[in-house]
């Protein structure tokens, strides 16, 4: 027998094409693409509502807000010599938020308006994603309805189904009394009501944050305390002035209220990382909503509130900190 | 009209309400300075460095006035202001040798043998990871910690490579406690040839992993003749900073790995990448 | 004993990829012609050195004895000749101290200890002394002195003896193998430290994911009065604060030792050693180390010496079918990164895993988005994402007052991080920072 038979050879690693690095060497398959798509995915719902509803101009105020908002992320990466991010989804994400958060009826500049202030003005001057202190397409929105708040407080008539029929205006849930609020709870429920492309349908809202909840990246707490929190207070502004006020149940389902609990507030960037966190952002969010509702002088308050408490994410987070484990009470003594 | 009266006054009022509280308070609350404090104080370069040991510059202007701290004490300031201040309080000035941080490593990434790192790019937490991935355990990694800790933008990383321009070098120490593999050291700004290795393996394994390692061939110290330029320490050959050598020595000892170098042109890159 | 588990909080479930190996019997690794053995072996002081170049020694023969309390002695993994004492790569990256032996061929015993076969009666600080003498530390990956733990000082009682047969890395079949294969070592080897400790009982924790090891547990338990308890199927779940809650409910507090909480933990790998120590007078000289990977040849579990290079280890499987990514010693979530293949197996190497290219985790500086997965699955319930930002910013103050201490390291937050952060690293850095500045304080 030859010497090559008896020692077949064995490969071994080559050390110099070995990393280096610290533990742990694995990792899950989770990354920032997949959850921003994700994201989109839930949005999706509430998107082709708006664009059933209020027909083609929903579909383009969409479209220029999301390529607006893809096209100012890469354009400010070139000049500021950044790396390449508008693959990672999350301009994309801004981008519908904010259609969403606009009606049909804008003309195109208030659109690129928007993506200017969302992607410019409150995500990458603070410098990128994840150092943003308010959610971008929040921003936007307060600044147009501040800056415009003729044009932001036209609402389309929801045409459903009439993909160009032209657009009238109409009034939305909220803007009218009580004598005028002339709503069923199943338009409500279906979204043929007057409001921004993504926020008149509550059950395409209800499915896109049940994708968000069964893809964990949002948590029950602060949808559950922010809708529950709005419910409980109007309730009671209901039961002391029925003739005056809405029902709660209306106040729940018309409105920004549940795109704002299921998606904007639910933020990871700005909103607290604590459970107990989460609950108390909510619940401000709630009060904050509620309050402006009943008393304030805009017939609207989700984004002013959800706003409000970003500010206040660093001091929940803070002051919520969990006990860790094994954690004892400076001079305590040990765990007897 | 007026509502505009009443509120020019009410302003007007508060204004000068408020104004005479904070006089009060400025009056009753006010600390007593010794202005020579500020004195030495306008007198120093205002860096905040660190470098003299004290929190910044007005605590260590208290601590030369209350005597418990030389005006040469700073590391910073030029030998004039430094005779500024002892002339301002009216005592003796300190002479002082101006010492410069040298980077005892000649390992840039041509030079030496790296592996694959992945992680944070910071020399003090590199440091932790296979001891910073540098194929040599005792080099420069080149993460730029010790140019971080700079206030004077002195060092800079070239090549995987931390280089200390002696111009722009207060010797404010600050890079000697930032570097984890302890390659920093002060010496005399004077001093013109260094060895540029810090390893204290054999020769025989340090030429394994860099080109420009000390081996301790000794052919400097043999140039260097009678005089005791250079010292050896085991198998790395130090220079002798008590008698530094002429620049001379650097040609006349011809170093085989080029470990032994000019700082002028070291820093000039003049050595470039591999030496035979 | 009750059998109830507790499930601690956090926690990650990685895919195990126990299959590679776990069905592979452990095998005697041959003779090779030269161990170098590297020196400090243990957490502590090292060993001093008491033979020299051109020694001749026989197997199990002392190569270094104990520098101190906390530190144990090296013996010799063969009979040979002292060839060199001079330094190898180690598992840290560094080069360190190592003594090579050239093997004679004959693998002949010394003559080391007396078998103490009637232990039942022996003076358990005799049977103490015999676990100092062999050179036993904890073998699941710390390295720590085994016989340091089972000396609880005055005025601390222990109550509980838990073995850790958790083995919750992936990859890692060894301490499975080994409870399946030798069962009735490990209960003899839980019996014998009982006896030390002065208990009556002990307490082996096996993860639910070795049925079978629990099976061949439970059926040698009762002849030396320890019981067996499955529990859940959770990474950390053998980190030993962890394992201690499992088990008893009680928290260890930050910065305490499990002898503050009346536990002692010793891993089972380390009680078979002293069962074979105790029992046939044999010093810890060789281990159950897994040796796999996905692009491993033919991946198990064999019985190494001290001393064996990890280039040699790989020969034994064959080799590898293509470059992987990285070689470890160790478990995927802790081990520790190799770029030699000169660096040898140490009494806690209890893996020498390749990591392929297509699972590997590569760090980026991505900024954090703040989704929060760190903080569901830390198992000490700290922030991860705040500490990861403080160390960042170079404020090791904020770090520490966040209870960066607690970190145990063991990777969970990073493994599920999706800006694929290097948190962990960031924690080692601010722990470090913060002791010298606790040192530079005293």
């Amino acid at each position: 027998m030859s010497e090559t038979e008896t020692t077949p050879t064995i490969q071994l690693p080559d050390p110099a094409e070995l990393i280096v690095s610290n533990s742990p060497h694995i990792r899950d398959n989770h990354n920032i693409k997949k959850i921003m798509f994700t994201v989109v995915l839930s949005l999706l719902p509430a998107c082709l509502a708006g664009i059933w509803f209020f027909g083609f101009a929903a579909l383009k105020v969409l479209l220029l807000t999301t390529v607006s908002c893809v096209v100012l992320e890469e354009g400010w990466n070139k000049l500021a010599k950044k790396p390449s991010t508008w693959k990672d989804g999350s301009a994309m994400v801004t981008g519908i938020l904010l259609g969403m958060n606009l009606n049909a009826g804008v003309p195109w500049w208030v659109c690129v308006l928007g993506a200017v202030l969302a992607i410019i003005l409150a995500k990458q001057l603070f410098g990128g994603l994840g150092y943003n202190p308010f959610n971008p397409a929040l921003v936007a929105r307060v600044g147009l309805l501040i800056g415009l708040p003729e044009i932001m407080t036209t609402w389309n008539v929801p045409t459903a189904g009439k993909m160009m029929a032209d657009v009238t205006t109409a009034a939305t849930p909220l803007g009218e009394g009580v004598k005028n609020g002339v709503f069923s709870l199943g338009d409500l429920f279906a979204g043929n009501v007057g409001g921004c492309i993504g926020e008149t349908s509550v059950v395409a809202l209800l499915v896109g944050g049940a994708l968000l909840l069964y893809f964990k990246l949002i948590k029950w707490q602060i949808p559950v305390a922010y809708i529950g929190s709005v419910f409980a207070i109007t309730g009671v502004a209901y039961l002391i002035h029925p003739e005056t006020m809405h029902s709660p149940v209306y106040h729940v389902l018309s409105g920004g209220l549940l795109l704002g609990a299921f998606f904007m507030a639910t933020d990871m960037v700005t909103s607290p990382m604590t459970h107990k966190g989460m609950l108390i952002f909510g619940l401000g969010c709630g009060v904050m909503t509620s309050a402006i509702r009943l008393w304030g002088a805009y017939p609207e308050g989700v984004s002013f509130s959800i706003l409000f408490m970003n500010a206040l994410t660093p001091l929940i987070d803070r002051s919520t900190i969990s006990k860790p484990f094994g954690y004892v009470t400076p001079g305590k003594g040990g765990a007897e | 009209m007026n509502i505009a009266l009443i509120a020019i006054v009410a302003a007007g009022v508060l204004g000068a309400v408020l104004g005479i509280i904070i006089g009060i308070v400025a009056k009753a609350f006010a600390v007593e300075v010794d202005e020579r404090v500020e004195g030495v104080e306008e007198r120093l370069p205002g860096a905040n460095c660190g470098g003299c040991g004290f929190a910044g510059c007005a605590d260590f202007a208290k601590a030369v006035v209350e005597g418990r701290a030389q005006p040469g004490g700073c590391p910073v300031a030029a030998p004039e202001a430094v005779a500024d201040i002892a002339g301002y309080l009216g005592i003796a000035a300190e002479e002082k040798e101006k010492r410069v941080a040298l980077v005892r490593c000649s390992g840039d990434c041509a030079n030496t043998v790296r592996s694959l790192y992945n992680g944070v790019r910071d020399c003090r937490s590199a440091v932790l990871v296979a001891g910073g991935a540098k194929g040599c355990d005792y080099g420069c990694l080149g993460f730029g910690s010790c140019a971080d800790a700079c206030p004077f933008g002195a060092i800079e990383i070239r090549d995987g490579l931390a280089v200390v321009h002696p111009e722009l070098c207060v010797g404010c120490e600050n890079c000697v406690a930032a570097c984890p593999k302890n390659l920093i050291i002060m010496v005399p700004a004077t001093a013109e040839v260094h060895v540029y290795c810090n390893s204290p393996e054999k020769g025989a394994a340090k030429r394994k992993v860099c080109k420009t390692a000390c081996i301790a061939c000794r052919k400097c110290v043999k140039a260097s003749g009678e005089e005791d330029h250079m010292l050896v320490d085991g198998f790395l050959v130090k220079t002798n900073y008590e008698n530094p050598p002429p620049p001379e020595l650097v040609e006349a000892s011809a170093c085989p790995t080029s470990a032994l170098r000019l700082a002028s042109k070291h820093v000039a890159g003049g050595y470039g990448g591999a030496s035979k | 004993m009750s059998n109830q588990t507790r499930k601690f909080k956090g926690g990650v479930h990685p895919n195990d990829s126990k299959a590679l190996s776990k069905d592979k019997p452990i095998q005697d690794a041959p003779l090779l012609e030269s161990y170098k053995v590297i020196m400090h072996q243990n957490i502590g002081a090292p060993p001093e050195l008491v033979v020299k170049k051109g020694d001749v020694v026989k197997k199990g023969d002392l190569l270094a004895k104990a520098g101190g309390f906390v530190s144990v002695p090296l013996h010799a993994p063969t009979s040979g000749t002292i060839k060199m004492i001079d330094k190898c790569p180690g598992p840290t990256g560094m080069s360190v101290p190592s003594i090579e032996i050239t093997a004679d061929g004959e693998d002949e015993w010394g003559a080391p200890f007396v078998p103490m076969s009637d232990w039942k009666n022996t003076e358990p600080k005799m049977l103490k002394q015999r676990v100092w003498d062999a050179g036993i530390v904890g073998m699941g990956g710390a390295g720590f002195p085994a016989h340091v733990k089972l000396s609880p000082p005055e005025g601390k009682t222990i109550d509980t003896l838990i073995l850790n047969g958790a083995e919750c890395e992936p990859y890692l079949t060894a301490d499975h193998r080994l409870m399946l294969e030798q069962a009735e070592d490990v209960a003899l080897g839980a019996a014998i430290i009982a006896r030390i400790l002065g208990l009556e009982t002990a307490v082996i924790g096996v993860e639910n994911n070795k049925p079978d090891a629990i099976q061949a547990l439970e059926k040698v338990a009762g002849k030396y009065g320890v019981t067996v308890q499955g529990l859940p199927v959770n990474y950390p779940q053998g980190a030993e604060k962890q394992l201690i809650y499992a088990i008893t409910g009680r928290e260890v507090p930050i910065g305490k030792l499990p002898m503050d909480v009346h536990c002692v933990v010793q891993n089972v790998a380390s009680a078979v050693a002293i069962a074979d120590a105790v029992v046939k007078g044999r010093p810890s000289i060789e281990r159950i180390t897994t040796i796999t990977g996905k692009s491993v040849v033919n991946p198990g579990n064999w019985r190494l010496r001290l001393g064996t290079p990890v280039e040699k280890a790989l020969e034994f499987v064959g080799g590898v079918n293509e470059q992987p990514a990285k070689l470890l010693l160790g478990g995927p979530m802790m081990g520790i990164a190799q770029s030699s293949l000169g660096v040898t197996v140490m009494k806690n190497t209890s893996g020498i895993l390749l990591i392929s290219r297509d699972e590997v985790s590569q760090y980026s500086s991505d900024p954090c988005i703040r989704c929060g997965r760190c903080v569901e699955v830390c198992p000490m319930s700290i922030l991860p994402a705040t500490i990861s930002q403080a160390v960042e910013n170079k404020r090791f103050d904020w770090a520490e007052e966040l209870n960066v201490m607690a970190c145990i390291e063991c990777g969970s937050c990073s493994y599920v991080c999706p800006s694929r952060r290097p948190l962990n690293q960031h924690f080692k850095r601010a722990k470090i920072e913060i002791q010298a500045e606790l040192r530079k304080k005293k």
